[in-house]
């Protein structure tokens, strides 16, 4: 039995995080192969992962660490004392 | 991009700052610094109240690192203590109905049908270095509901496992599976259809590195 789009779409992180059962995977595979729209919306999907994961998106703001560690040295100094 | 932690390591610096080597607090927690951070800011949505957390969660684990039992991962604990802190402060303030202790719960039945396409052209990672891309981004995954804004970062942008994710949110890895899959797909449906104009023109002269 062929599987349909909404089926699909019920594995998309899954199948992007590789964690579809070998069998399921050869389905969504097939099902992929002939359906332009699951195509698209997988690929746009993980496009929209790789993206976000990028260091560039979203960063620490300016001076954190340097603050962080001057607050934290201050904390140190105290507990020596 | 996480920082590589070595277990090893990470055990020899705490032996020996409960030894009295105190300034080596600084190196055990400078790789836990990032997601530490993009927790409390996907908690509390605010890069002030982000950072001041962060450090009041650093001191605490500081003062309690004599507690830390090793059965977890140093930054699991850490994390644990940095979502208390963030929980604290919402429920102190309480303000914002949609972020509420409330909606932190699955209990939302919703709709997770992706945006719904017939082609897709590949955005590179080159397009990253226009502005408007990352704030387009940045704003797509802010304006998603905190328990599913959560899971992304730590996921995709922290890129810690389902099992590190669960314990430092403390829910099951059952549910950082389900919230991950929602979290794509309100992406895709949010973003896919504004992403369209970041794709590279194709062919010749207008292509990217030109």
């Amino acid at each position: 039995m062929r599987i349909d789009c909404q089926h699909v779409w019920e594995y998309i992180s899954a199948y992007i995080d590789g964690e579809v059962p070998v069998e399921l995977r050869a389905e969504i595979d097939q099902h992929l192969e002939t359906c332009e729209i699951c195509s698209a919306v997988l690929d746009s999907t993980r496009n929209v992962v790789v993206l976000i994961g990028d260091g560039r998106v979203f960063e620490l703001p300016a001076g954190f660490t340097d603050r962080l560690h001057e607050r934290l040295e201050k904390e140190l100094a105290l507990s020596e004392s | 991009m996480t920082n590589a932690r070595n277990p090893e390591f990470e055990a020899e610096c705490i032996r020996r700052i409960l030894a009295g080597e105190k300034h080596l607090f600084h190196d055990l927690i400078r790789p836990c610094e990032r997601s530490l951070y993009f927790l409390l800011f996907s908690l509390l949505k605010n890069e002030a109240d982000a950072e001041d957390a962060a450090q009041d969660t650093v001191i605490k684990v500081f003062r309690n690192l004599h507690l830390f039992r090793g059965d977890s991962q140093f930054r699991t604990w850490v994390l644990s203590i940095a979502r208390n802190e963030g929980l604290g402060r919402l429920r102190k303030a309480e303000t914002r109905r949609e972020d509420s202790l409330d909606a932190l719960t699955d209990s939302e039945a919703g709709d997770f049908t992706p945006a719904v396409l017939t082609s897709w052209r590949e955005i590179p990672l080159e397009a990253l270095e226009r502005n408007e891309l990352g704030a387009l981004l940045r704003t797509a995954i802010e304006g998603l509901p905190a328990i599913y804004r959560n899971v992304v970062l730590l996921r995709d942008i922290e890129e810690m496992d389902v099992r590190e994710t669960a314990a430092a949110l403390g829910i099951s890895e059952g549910a950082v599976k389900v919230r991950l899959h929602r979290a794509r797909l309100l992406l895709q449906r949010d973003l896919a259809p504004r992403l369209k104009g970041f794709a590279p023109r194709t062919g010749g002269l207008f292509g990217w590195g030109k």
